[in-house]
């Protein structure tokens, strides 16, 4: 799901954001401040920071990124470096090197027994919302003037100005969206896992392989990349716990060698 | 002449170092249709990018209804009510060619155009509504392009080499299209290379070359004579 | 503007005295031994391998538009090379070093294959899980010490030099002949036929093309070079600091981050830019080194404003001022000096 927020960002501003796996633990941290703080369930703690997120989200597209936009691809991948670094930083301090984790309570060991497998709820859930999620991006995107907007901003900037698109804004809209998508995915990671201040980059690197590996600008092909990266991992982890990672990354390397363009690539209409 | 609904006045354009155009002046009253012409590189294209917002100039070198627009953004103009039909169509490929024309009418002026008088115009875009853009033929393009342009019913619309890679068949019946569009008051301004084409639907003339203005008048007294000198610089 | 009386040179005075002064700053630097302590050799050593790093990695980015931000995959590579070199193959360390170079342009050469089929910042992306996977699967040759890494055994350290102080004078040397070379290297490579390939692929990808200039072959050679380079970087990183682990020979920050700050610091695309970033950058993390983490968000916080601001880098600013270059690259339209401002 992370990778739904990143692949709408490449779909509709061509801007490669490497803060964004920073800004899925930003928003774990946001989520563990607000629990830590009101005291409230962890998914209550969504109603605040996905709204949070959105915002910061419009505001730094407004303010600094859309300042980088053009042909050039260095500046806007150098100042998200930038941005990445900040961040990284700034929860070494905020928040200490130690790994955190959100406390749900019963949610996290509850289970369901289908046909003889134990199923966690939360899995499910995160399942669950992820599938709800893309569906509503990509209902917004297809079927919604917004949506309508975005993919014509995509297309072509110059002439969807002509239309009376401000691209600024539509840009900022759409990194709002993002944000406000990767804030969900930041709060169910924190109650999956612990995090750091260094977990960014890995999840970057994951929502990254899962854009690739389902196909560019294809929010289904990104979920089932997803779970194709989740398998690898797992079937990794059985041979040997060190070649967990290892063997989504080189799922990863095959998909690219043998098919480049992504296992679902974009159909047109 | 009444108050202009767009003025140019001594408008530069520049390319980097290349200066495309050279203190072009132009005075168009409302209701009424100019046609620029010129060969390649003579800046047509420049001007109309520079009335449309697409480049940038200094503020009061653009006038369109009593505001310096020279400085706006592509998006503030459009609202004003200035519509570009681009040169070579520029639909948007992922939107269907009835998307592209609901993008058009996205700032919801008031006025005669809307979906379905657009389908009036041009009956086959409503057989072809759900298809995408790219399916088209290149003479459909160029309807869902003045149709997309249409839906914002705008006070100006500029055309940009509307006939251009069509065939002579598809241009007739486009620009026959043309006086039910621009017949209702609106204005437009034709870039055109096809010469007698533009002369036959415009009301005035300006004549380009290398960025400068080299003749303009009324278009059934210019002579032949007088354009090919304008746009050749050759007597 | 271009009614003006014209003639195109390469050479510029400016770059006449450059080269003397460069030379007798090499002079000065190469006595370093005699006349620096022993904690100033080692800051300088660490800044001739940063300034190397930052102009490799300024070549692919800056010049042959290769964003990459894995470089780290050579540098850890290039020193796990120069472990296993030593240690099973037995070879000395200098002979070792030039070994993980070799092997590092031959490691990227598959490498290249792959990631190339990536655009853009995909590419950059990309080159960042290539560089993960040499981490992981470093971290499972358990030969060499697994996740925890390994030192370098000490019979091999003293094969290098008997005395601390000789050691310490070699590495400093060779650092500073690492930085030398790899100046000259780029700077003669863009003076070459292919170098001017690249300065046209930087200016406009689409018209190099045409030209007949094999824009993939160029691109790929500059990548395998500067994987082989930076990995002869990389063994000679931890020639010095003599223990590797898989966290700190494949760190993003320490060998992509800072060197991608300094070239931004200093001037993208320039070869000048490097050195002043390096200056830069060094000068920033003396000052600022007992912050800790505020330090680092300053650097980040400086490069974005200088991205935003001066996208051409501290040398790009003073090149457009004063129109100077240390390094007789461009080509120069002489023009009679402007009245205005």
């Amino acid at each position: 799901m992370f990778a739904a927020g990143l692949s709408l960002i490449f779909g509709v501003m061509r801007l490669v954001n490497i803060a964004h796996g920073d800004f899925i633990v930003l928003s774990a941290y946001l989520g563990l401040t607000v629990v830590a703080s009101t005291g409230m369930h962890p998914l209550l703690a969504l109603i605040i920071v996905v709204p949070t997120m959105a915002a910061i989200g419009y505001f730094l597209q407004r303010g600094i990124l859309n300042q980088t936009l053009g042909d050039d691809i260095l500046p806007p991948l150098l100042v998200t470096f930038g941005l990445s670094v900040i961040l990284q930083n700034l929860f070494l301090a905020g928040y200490s090197a130690d790994p955190q984790k959100m406390d749900a309570g019963a949610l996290e060991t509850a289970s369901v027994s289908v046909a003889g497998l134990s199923l966690g709820i939360l899995p499910l859930l995160t399942f669950g919302i992820a599938i709800v999620v893309i569906a509503s991006l990509q209902y917004m995107f297809f079927c919604t003037s917004l949506g309508r907007a975005f993919r014509a901003v995509s297309d072509n900037q110059d002439i969807a100005q002509l239309m009376g698109l401000n691209k600024r804004h539509m840009f900022g809209l759409a990194m709002g969206i993002a944000l406000g998508v990767t804030a969900i995915a930041g709060i169910l990671l924190g109650i999956r896992t612990s995090f750091d201040p260094t977990a960014g980059s890995a999840r970057l690197i994951f929502g990254f392989e899962a854009v690739i590996i389902g196909g560019l600008g294809n929010l289904w092909g990104t979920l089932a990349g997803g779970i194709i990266l989740g398998v690898a991992q797992t079937i990794g982890a059985k041979i040997d716990p060190g070649w967990q990672l290892l063997s989504g990354h080189i799922a990863f390397l095959i998909v690219l060698a043998i098919r480049p363009q992504g296992l679902f690539p974009r159909v047109s209409g | 002449m009444p108050d202009p609904i767009l003025s140019l006045k001594k408008l530069d354009a520049f390319y980097g170092d290349f200066q495309a155009l050279y203190g072009v002046d132009m005075e168009m009253a409302e209701g009424e249709v100019i046609a620029i012409i010129g060969a390649n590189g003579a800046g047509k294209s420049t001007l109309l990018r520079s009335i449309s917002g697409l480049m940038s100039n200094e503020s009061d070198q653009v006038n369109f209804l009593g505001k310096g627009i020279g400085a706006h953004r592509a998006d503030e103009i459009a609202a004003l009510g200035l519509a570009l039909v681009p040169e070579g169509r520029q639909l948007f490929p992922s939107l269907s060619v009835e998307e592209n024309l609901l993008i058009g009418g996205r700032l919801n002026r008031k006025g005669p155009w809307d979906l379905q008088s657009v389908f009036d115009l041009f009956p086959v875009l409503k057989e072809r509504r759900a298809y995408p853009s790219t399916a088209l033929s290149g003479g459909q393009q160029q309807m869902v392009a003045i149709g997309r342009a249409l839906m914002a019913n705008p006070d100006l619309i500029l055309f940009d080499e509307i006939s251009l890679g069509l065939a002579p068949v598809i241009i007739k019946s486009i620009y026959d299209a043309l006086p039910g569009i621009v017949g209702d008051g609106m204005s437009a301004i034709i870039v055109e290379q096809d010469i007698s084409k533009a002369l036959s639907v415009s009301d005035r003339v300006y004549c380009l070359m290398e960025g400068r203005v080299t003749l303009k008048g009324a278009a059934d007294s210019i002579s032949r004579e007088a354009i090919s000198h304008a746009y050749f610089g050759i007597d | 503007m271009s009614v003006q009386t014209h003639s195109v040179s390469r050479g510029s005075q400016s770059a006449k005295v450059a080269a003397f002064l460069g030379v007798i700053v090499l002079i000065v630097l190469i006595a370093a031994p005699w006349w620096a302590g022993r904690a100033d050799m080692r800051l300088m050593g660490e800044m001739f391998l940063y300034l190397s790093l930052a102009c490799l990695w300024n070549l692919m980015a800056g010049y042959a538009g290769l964003v990459s931000v894995g470089q780290q995959a050579y540098v850890g590579f290039g020193g796990y090379m120069l472990f296993a070199l030593t240690m099973f193959a037995g070879l000395p360390p200098l002979v070792a070093i030039v070994g993980a170079g070799v092997l590092g342009a031959l490691i990227s050469i598959p490498v290249a294959a792959l990631i190339f089929r990536l655009r853009g910042a995909y590419f950059a992306i990309g080159t960042w899980v290539m560089a993960e996977v040499f981490r992981l699967s470093f971290a499972q040759v358990s030969s060499l010490g697994g996740g925890s890494g390994s030192s370098l055994p000490v019979g091999i350290v003293r094969s290098l030099a008997g005395s601390r102080s000789a050691r310490e004078s070699l590495a400093y040397w060779m650092a500073l002949g690492a930085a030398v070379v790899v100046i000259a290297a780029v700077y003669l490579f863009l003076r070459s036929r292919r170098g001017l390939a690249l300065t046209a692929i930087r200016d406009n990808e689409l018209a190099a093309a045409s030209l007949g200039i094999d824009v993939w072959r160029i691109k790929f050679v500059v990548y395998v070079v500067t994987g082989g380079l930076t990995a002869m970087l990389g063994a000679l990183i931890f020639l010095q600091k003599l223990r590797i682990s898989p966290d700190a020979a494949f760190s993003v920050n320490d060998w992509t981050a800072f060197v991608i700050f300094i070239v931004v610091i200093g001037g993208i695309g320039t070869l000048e830019g490097p050195i002043i970033g390096t200056l830069v950058f060094f000068a920033l993390r003396e000052t600022l080194a007992d912050l800790g983490t505020i330090y680092l968000i300053v650097l980040g916080f400086v490069a974005i404003v200088v991205m935003l601001k001066a996208p051409r880098g501290v040398w790009g600013f003073v090149r457009e001022r004063y129109d100077i270059q240390l390094f007789p690259l461009a080509y120069h339209v002489q023009k009679k000096p402007k009245t205005d401002k």
